[in-house]
């Protein structure tokens, strides 16, 4: 919504503000502006002069040396305008002055600085101006030539602003609506919150009875079939139509308001729709056949030509506006062809009618068209509004002398909407804001906006046009307002007092970070979305259940349209798109949901897990990625017997390198190396790691308590063992045994020495470990140690080991 | 004897003044007072000393060994001494040689913001709740007074599931499902992803995160409200931002507000980051509309609430100057590492 200040002034003409004060104080109380445009910033020293006498340059075919009576004397102005005469009265930027873009309408920021100077060896002492030239164009200054200098009429007085005879010492506002305020959306309720904002005087304008003695209903027949979306229907005729180009007035209204004026019936539609916000449409009374009006929903497919020469298909939730035979209108959003007013128009029909909001604004939505005037109506306006706005429009039409207005209007309102009343209750307004306000005073704030109080019952009446206000907080938003959010006072909730806490998930997600980040990960951020492609990039069979993902219906694209059921994916692009930037040695985590739908299609929420992703290339390899792991199930207290087991299955990891996490029979995540073929589709071309925790099982086995143990006061006695093992036995298969036969004496086992080669016969490897004993009640005896030593001796000779020393 | 004994002493002495080396400072020790060293065998020699002269001349030995063993401890420390700092002095390091990193890894600018929020809230007495990011309609729009058909609806592009579910526009849906719970009074905040369908680009994302605050009591007032924000905006950009609160619309608060703070780049002068206004939009917040209140079965006239939610990347954005949200979510480690 835009407004030029002029026109808010013609209805609180005491308001005398600076631009920024007005922006920031209606900012302040509810109207919010987004900037303003002053029409004049770039034109400077601009006056109106006569030229007096023309003679030729004569050095140059194309000049012409003007004598032009600037008010004060007369000045030498060389120019090439084509069109001007002896006698014109012109617009005249002086020696110093600035003009806002040249000739073609190209704009320059800050405008152009016109000197005196020599144009061919003659002197010239400024520049007379196109319209352009002044920041304008010829649409909104229909009266300019279509090239050259413009002209004014002849009652211009000479050496006086021409910035001011053209009504550009104006600002104007944009302003940013809310949905709630569609009384706003019209310069009459703009200007009414002006008013109320600067205390000063509001002064709508005066519509007085219009017509002639005739009636408009012995004319036409209105005939409403649904009512639900059309609550209100008005008519009005005009005949002897007299089409002419409207006054100046109203045409520089129209162009600062961004709308071409055209012609003196258009002119007055469009500008009764700023004013009151209320659309209206003219139509040929000569066209509509049985001089009638039926507005019914559309036919299903119901093929319509709109005034812009387009066809049209409708459905049977489209409102139309028929005459006896056919559709002439789209209800809301843009009249026919076949009813437009020409030039020739004699008699019309003059229609301002409220539409349902929501219908107008899925209907301009289906058949793809939306106007200024749906975009009013979707909004929802008042039914009592219409008529305001059509009387208002008979009156210009009389003031203009733009034809006849017959008497009486045809109004088909059935339902008819009456005023809220709300209960004034002053204490419960200042208990809800804090505040000490009076109740006077709160009933003069809504005095101002035309909210009236009715003493006896003790209510407050919200205006129809005011669709926000049902309830005692609607009022207190009023008061706040007016009073101003700046003068409520500051405090701090005074209830009973609770304790802040970030609960336990929280706490186990901020160790997952500060361990990744200790370990050299960062944290990023991947999307929730992913593409249905990624399951093949990450070699999933079709049968798989990860391929059962959430569909947004309305999705960005393929490459968005799913729910991520595994994270992986997100950490690989993320970790190619490092390795395509060339950056080396990259470490990333992520904490993301993914989204696993009980069953397609939903019917409930998916459950969302949280995943702990860790994804890396360069340095490292999978022992690095596993240390990861353990530093970080260590510090949140998961220090029972974790397991690896190679029986992952995923196959997106390196079938020999991968391994599911677990804690007793509960999964905790996987590891592993990424398959080349899945590096290869995401074009990382180096080996890279993954490790995914499943944040909820590790929450639920989480704990911070910590309990000391002592520390041991009796030497420790290691011995090392060294073996022949079959390939095939993995080293956590000998610690189980060492840990199942150590005894309560064994206090520790640790690999030292892995070896496969040249001296250790085909199929076995070589593995030494060093065994910790220690009592924490006595120094270990010998025979202590032996006996130990011997059960683990027997049981990794019946696993087929071979024990060496 | 007395002068074989003397001649001993200055030799020894004279040896271990030109000793210069611990090594050799030992073998003049070795020499005279081990167990074959001369000064040892004048002692040994004692036996010749007629009886009545043994202990004048047994303490003439002694103060000679004293006095030898004195000299060697001092010259040895003094060698010590010497040696040492002839190794510290070898050992000197280039102390600008590049330093071995950890090469810890860093926070997302979007974490460390949101850490922030959590910590001021936290502080006040607020507890962290979290709620689906695949949330029904209706608690995304009709328990917060956005019923079937609202504009707002589209307005916020909403990515939708279904007709009943969608993917939460907000985190407002986390009020709803909080107040709907009842424990009564409620403090909370609720940070959170939200999607809404626009196009990648430089200042949008179909996927960014907010953080939603909640409180309801028995006369929390909107005076209450401006107490609270205003602390939180010193606290998240210091002590002398100032906060300005503009009449505004949501549907599910009323009154409705939105907060400026005063710019925090350039002190409210006016800069690139404020558009030259001093002001810097932050959040939006109101008192909880009393209907929505109603719809979550809190009754509106015994108790009253305040809402409120701040976008998180806008705060990350214009705290760590990043002028492309495209980043946060490209994880380019030079990016991330700057945090």
């Amino acid at each position: 919504m835009n407004t030029t200040l002029s026109w808010i002034k013609a209805y609180v003409p005491e308001l005398d503000v600076t631009a920024q004060e007005y922006t920031d104080a209606m900012t302040l109380s509810g109207t919010k502006v987004e900037g303003f445009v002053e029409a004049d910033r770039d034109l400077d020293k601009i006056v109106i002069g006569q030229i007096e006498k023309i003679e030729r340059h004569p050095d140059a075919d194309k000049l012409i040396i003007c004598q032009v009576n600037i008010g004060n004397g007369t000045t030498q102005i060389v120019t090439g305008a084509p069109n001007v005469q002896v006698g014109d009265k012109i617009p005249v930027v002086l020696d110093g002055g600035r003009v806002a873009g040249n000739h073609d309408g190209k704009m320059t920021e800050g405008g152009i600085e016109i000197k005196k100077g020599k144009l061919r060896g003659v002197e010239s002492n400024g520049m007379m101006c196109s319209i352009e030239e002044l920041g304008s164009t010829k649409e909104m200054y229909p009266e300019a030539p279509e090239y050259g200098i413009y002209i004014f009429p002849e009652d211009a007085e000479v050496g006086s602003d021409a910035i001011e005879a053209l009504g550009l010492h104006d600002v104007t506002f944009e302003y940013e609506v809310t949905s709630n305020r569609v009384d706003c959306f019209s310069v009459i309720g703009i200007a009414r919150e002006a008013a109320a904002t600067f205390r000063k005087e509001f002064h709508p304008p005066v519509v007085t009875k219009t017509g002639n003695e005739e009636n408009a209903a012995d004319y036409v027949k209105v005939t409403v079939k649904d009512p639900e979306l059309c609550p209100r229907y008005c008519a009005r005729i005009v005949k002897n139509i007299k089409i002419a180009p409207s006054p100046k007035w109203m045409q520089r209204r129209l162009a600062a308001a961004g709308i071409r004026p055209i012609n003196n019936i258009v002119d007055i539609t469009n500008y009764v729709m700023e004013e009151y916000g209320q659309p209206m449409h003219a139509y040929d009374y000569d066209t509509l056949a049985g001089h009638e009006i039926v507005v019914r929903r559309a036919a299903k497919d119901e093929k319509f030509t709109t005034l812009d020469g387009q066809e049209r298909t409708m459905d049977e939730n489209v409102v139309m506006i028929c005459d006896g035979e056919k559709s002439v209108g789209i209800g809301g959003i843009m009249g026919g062809e076949n009813s437009m007013i020409t030039d020739d128009v004699k008699t019309m029909l003059f229609e301002a009618a409220c539409f349902d909001g929501t219908n107008i604004r899925l209907s301009s939505k289906r058949i793809g068209l939306r106007t200024d005037a749906s975009a009013k109506f979707e909004k929802g306006l008042d039914p009592n509004n219409a008529q305001a706005a059509i009387d208002r429009a008979c009156q210009l039409v009389e003031e203009l002398g733009a034809g006849e207005v017959v008497g009486g209007m045809v109004d088909v309102y059935s339902k008819v909407k009456e005023p809220v009343r709300i209960p004034f209750e002053p204490d419960k307004i200042n208990a809800l804001l804090g505040t000490d306000i009076p109740a006077e005073q709160m009933l003069s704030y809504f005095r101002m906006v035309d909210l009236e109080y009715d003493e006896k019952t003790n209510e407050i009446i919200a205006p129809t046009f005011r669709h926000d206000l049902f309830r005692t907080a609607d009022l207190a938003e009023e008061v706040a307002r007016f009073y101003g959010y700046d003068n409520i006072p500051t405090t701090l909730p005074s209830g009973e007092a609770t304790t802040g806490k970030l609960p336990f998930d929280l706490r186990v997600r901020a160790v997952a970070q500060d361990i990744a980040e200790y370990c050299g990960f960062s944290q990023g951020m991947m999307y929730s979305f992913e593409s249905p492609k990624v399951y093949d990039k990450l070699l999933i069979p079709q049968d798989s259940k990860l391929r059962e993902a959430v569909k947004i219906q309305n999705p960005l694209g393929e490459d968005f349209s799913i729910m991520r059921t595994v994270s992986v994916g997100g950490m690989l692009t993320s970790l190619a798109f490092n390795y395509n930037h060339r950056n080396k040695n990259v470490r990333l985590y992520e904490l993301g949901n993914i989204y696993l739908p009980k069953e397609l299609p939903l019917t409930e929420l998916p459950k969302e897990r949280m995943q702990f992703t860790l994804g890396m290339y360069g340095d490292g390899d999978f022992f690095t990625m596993k240390g990861v792991v353990e530093e970080f199930l260590d510090k949140v207290g998961i220090t029972g017997r974790r397991t690896y087991s190679p029986e992952n299955g995923k196959p997106y990891l390196h079938p020999g390198r991968q391994a599911e996490i677990l804690l007793g029979k509960t999964v905790l995540g996987y590891l592993g190396e990424v398959h080349p073929a899945v590096a290869a589709n995401y074009g990382i071309g180096e080996k890279a790691y993954i490790a995914v925790l499943d944040m909820d099982e590790v929450t639920k086995l989480a704990t911070f308590d910590r309990k000391y143990t002592g520390i041991a006061r009796y030497p420790a006695v290691t011995r090392d063992i060294s073996m022949v093992v079959p390939k095939h036995i993995m080293a956590g298969d000998i610690e189980t045994m060492i840990l199942q036969r150590g005894g309560k004496i064994l206090e520790d086992c640790q690999l030292f020495d892995i070896y496969e080669g040249a001296q250790i016969k085909a199929g076995f490897k070589s593995v030494a470990y060093s065994i910790v004993f220690r009592a924490n009640d006595r120094t270990l005896e010998e025979s202590d140690i032996t006996a130990a030593m011997k059960k683990i001796w027997n049981g990794l000779e019946s696993m087929g080991i071979e024990i060496r020393a | 004897m007395k002068d074989k004994l003397q001649a001993i002493k200055e030799e020894a002495l004279a040896q271990i003044a030109e000793a210069g080396v611990l090594d050799k400072l030992n073998d003049v020790r070795v020499n005279f007072l081990g167990k074959k060293g001369k000064l040892t065998a004048v002692l040994k020699s004692m036996k010749d000393v007629a009886p009545e002269e043994r202990p004048a001349f047994g303490q003439l030995v002694n103060e000679a060994r004293a006095q030898i063993e004195g000299v060697l401890e001092e010259t040895k420390k003094k060698l010590e001494q010497q040696a040492l700092e002839l190794q510290l002095k070898a050992e000197v390091i280039d102390v600008t040689l590049p330093a071995k990193k950890n090469n810890v890894g860093h926070r997302h600018p979007n974490t460390i913001a949101r850490e922030e929020v959590e910590r001021i809230f936290i502080g006040m007495g607020y507890e962290v709740v979290e709620g689906p990011e695949i949330e029904y309609d209706e608690y995304n729009f009709e328990k917060l007074n956005i019923p079937a058909n609202h504009p707002a609806k589209d307005e916020q592009d909403t990515f939708y599931i279904n007709k009943e579910i969608v993917l939460r526009t907000q985190t407002s849906p986390v009020q709803a499902r909080t107040m709907e719970k009842g424990n009564l009074p409620i403090r909370m905040i609720s940070p959170g992803r939200v999607f809404r369908s626009d196009e990648v680009d430089a200042t949008h994302s179909p996927s960014f995160h907010q953080i939603e605050g909640l409180v309801v009591d028995k006369n929390v007032t909107f005076a209450d409200l401006k107490g609270t924000l205003e602390q939180f905006a010193k606290e998240l950009f210091g002590e002398e931002t100032k906060t300005k609160f503009r009449p505004h619309h949501f549907p599910f608060t009323e009154p409705s507000a939105e907060v400026d703070v005063s710019c925090f780049k350039c002190g409210g002068k006016g800069c690139r980051f404020c558009k030259g206004s001093g002001w810097i939009e932050i959040l939006g917040c109101g008192m909880v509309h009393p209907h929505v209140l109603e719809m979550c079965g809190i009754d509106p006239e015994e108790y009253t609430g305040f809402a409120f939610g701040v976008g998180l990347e806008r705060i990350a954005l214009l705290k760590y100057e990043i002028d492309d949200m495209r980043l946060l979510y490209e994880n380019d480690v030079r990016f991330l590492k700057q945090f």
